[in-house]
């Protein structure tokens, strides 16, 4: 059986493909007289192989959420986000949120539950649905991103998202983190630390803190890779996604909510 | 006569060009590192047009190994400032004295970049993007005397 995380397309010949393959040359022939002028990073123009560059053909990055191990007076995961990512929320009601705990409490019984809950990297987003630009995006490996420099701040995105996922900056911004640039008049989200992945680092700052205190509630990976860790886990123990109702297939499961 | 007066004010005005040449260019300045192998005519021209186009490639399609990066030009280009506490930093994008702004206000047009973008790097950029210093106080030092030093080199 295929489960629905699979259905992303696999490495199919994709434009960077056809970049970094014309990239020793140069120029690649389309048809007589039609050529594709094609620049690359250095290690395409090298003719290297990927993926020491560049994303990952073919993963879909997601995250699994235990919440029956997620205390409610922890908040590592959301203090570790803000201090890699240079953003500052003080309790404002306009001031950022990349991760935020939750609590819920189920009316019947009174059990209550706490998660955080950041962007859940639909594969299906309805912020890229909405955005007039083409700034909201999803990368090919799944992560939903907000390009800043087409970003014009309708915040349409906002409206659009089923978690409140995202947030606007309104006030100007000093002291950026250089793997995070942040500035007034655009809209803000959960990168899945992006940058990290980009380098390699196999896992993000809230999983990192998260695994540092010992509570190991929340696990990195590619949900395509059926060797990896968090393919495994969901595909032995049960989880869901957060409105499963609206079919968007997320990147983010949950497990004991 | 009307020919003599334009002819008069010609060789004036040659004579007077070059105690104003200095003002006609703003005074860029030195900056560590390789020189830019295109050459720097070219990089003053072209830089918006190679920025936009590598961005693209970090941005859309997560290739961060880029010729023309914003952490480049900040690392590189930094301006010693004037010194700020215990541990000395360049200047920002703020001052007229940052190495884009000297142009860039000389031009009178407006820089975007650093609405969002960090205008000065960190400790990290620098050992990433100049490997001779290393990612901690012992090479920030080095690095912020070395700027020193260039600025107080004669142009």
């Amino acid at each position: 059986m295929t489960s629905p995380l699979h259905k992303e397309k696999g490495a199919e010949l994709s434009r960077r493909d056809i970049l970094k393959s014309g990239a020793a040359l140069a120029t690649v022939t389309l048809a007589p007289g039609v050529t594709l002028m094609a620049f690359g990073g250095k290690k395409a123009a090298a003719g290297e192989d990927m993926p020491a560059d560049g994303l990952k053909p073919g993963a879909r990055w997601g995250l699994l959420i235990d919440a029956a191990k997620c205390p409610e007076d922890c908040s590592a995961c959301v203090s570790a986000c803000s201090a890699e990512l240079g953003w500052e929320n003080n309790g404002l009601e306009t001031d950022p949120q990349w991760i935020r705990k939750v609590t819920l409490r189920d009316k019947e019984t009174g059990r209550t539950n706490s998660l955080p809950v950041m962007c859940q990297h639909c594969e299906s987003p309805p912020c890229v649905d909405v955005c007039p630009t083409g700034a909201s995006f999803k990368r090919e490996d799944g992560i939903v991103l907000v390009n800043r420099h087409t970003c014009i701040g309708c915040r349409y995105c906002m409206m659009a998202c089923p978690f409140k996922a995202r947030s606007f900056v309104f006030a100007p911004v000093s002291d950026q983190k250089s793997i995070a640039p942040r500035g007034i008049g655009t809209v803000e989200g959960c990168t899945l630390c992006v940058h990290k992945i980009d380098r390699g680092d196999g896992t993000t700052a809230c999983v990192e803190a998260c695994t540092a205190t010992g509570n190991n509630a929340m696990m990195f990976g590619d949900l395509n890779d059926p060797e990896s860790e968090i393919a495994i886990a969901v595909a032995t123990y049960a989880s869901v996604e957060l409105r499963a109702d609206l079919g968007l297939n997320l990147g983010v499961r949950y497990q004991n909510i | 006569m009307k020919n003599l007066l334009t002819s008069l004010l010609a060789v004036l005005a040659l004579a007077i060009a070059p105690a104003h040449a200095q003002e006609l260019f703003p005074s860029i300045p030195k900056a560590l590192g390789e020189p830019h192998p295109e050459g720097n005519e070219y990089w003053r021209i072209n830089h918006p047009a190679l920025l936009a186009h590598d961005r693209d490639l970090v941005v859309l399609e997560g290739i961060r190994d880029v010729d023309a990066s914003l952490v480049g030009c900040v690392v590189c280009h930094a301006v010693n400032g004037p010194d700020q506490g215990p541990v000395p930093m360049p200047v920002d994008a703020g001052s007229p004295d940052n190495s884009c702004q000297v142009c860039h206000q000389f031009v009178a047009i407006e820089i975007g970049c650093f609405v969002c973008h960090a205008s000065v790097p960190s400790k990290e950029d620098v050992a990433m993007i100049l490997p001779q210093y290393s990612a901690d106080d012992e090479g920030w030092r080095d690095y912020m005397e070395d700027l020193a030093a260039l600025q107080e080199a004669p142009q």
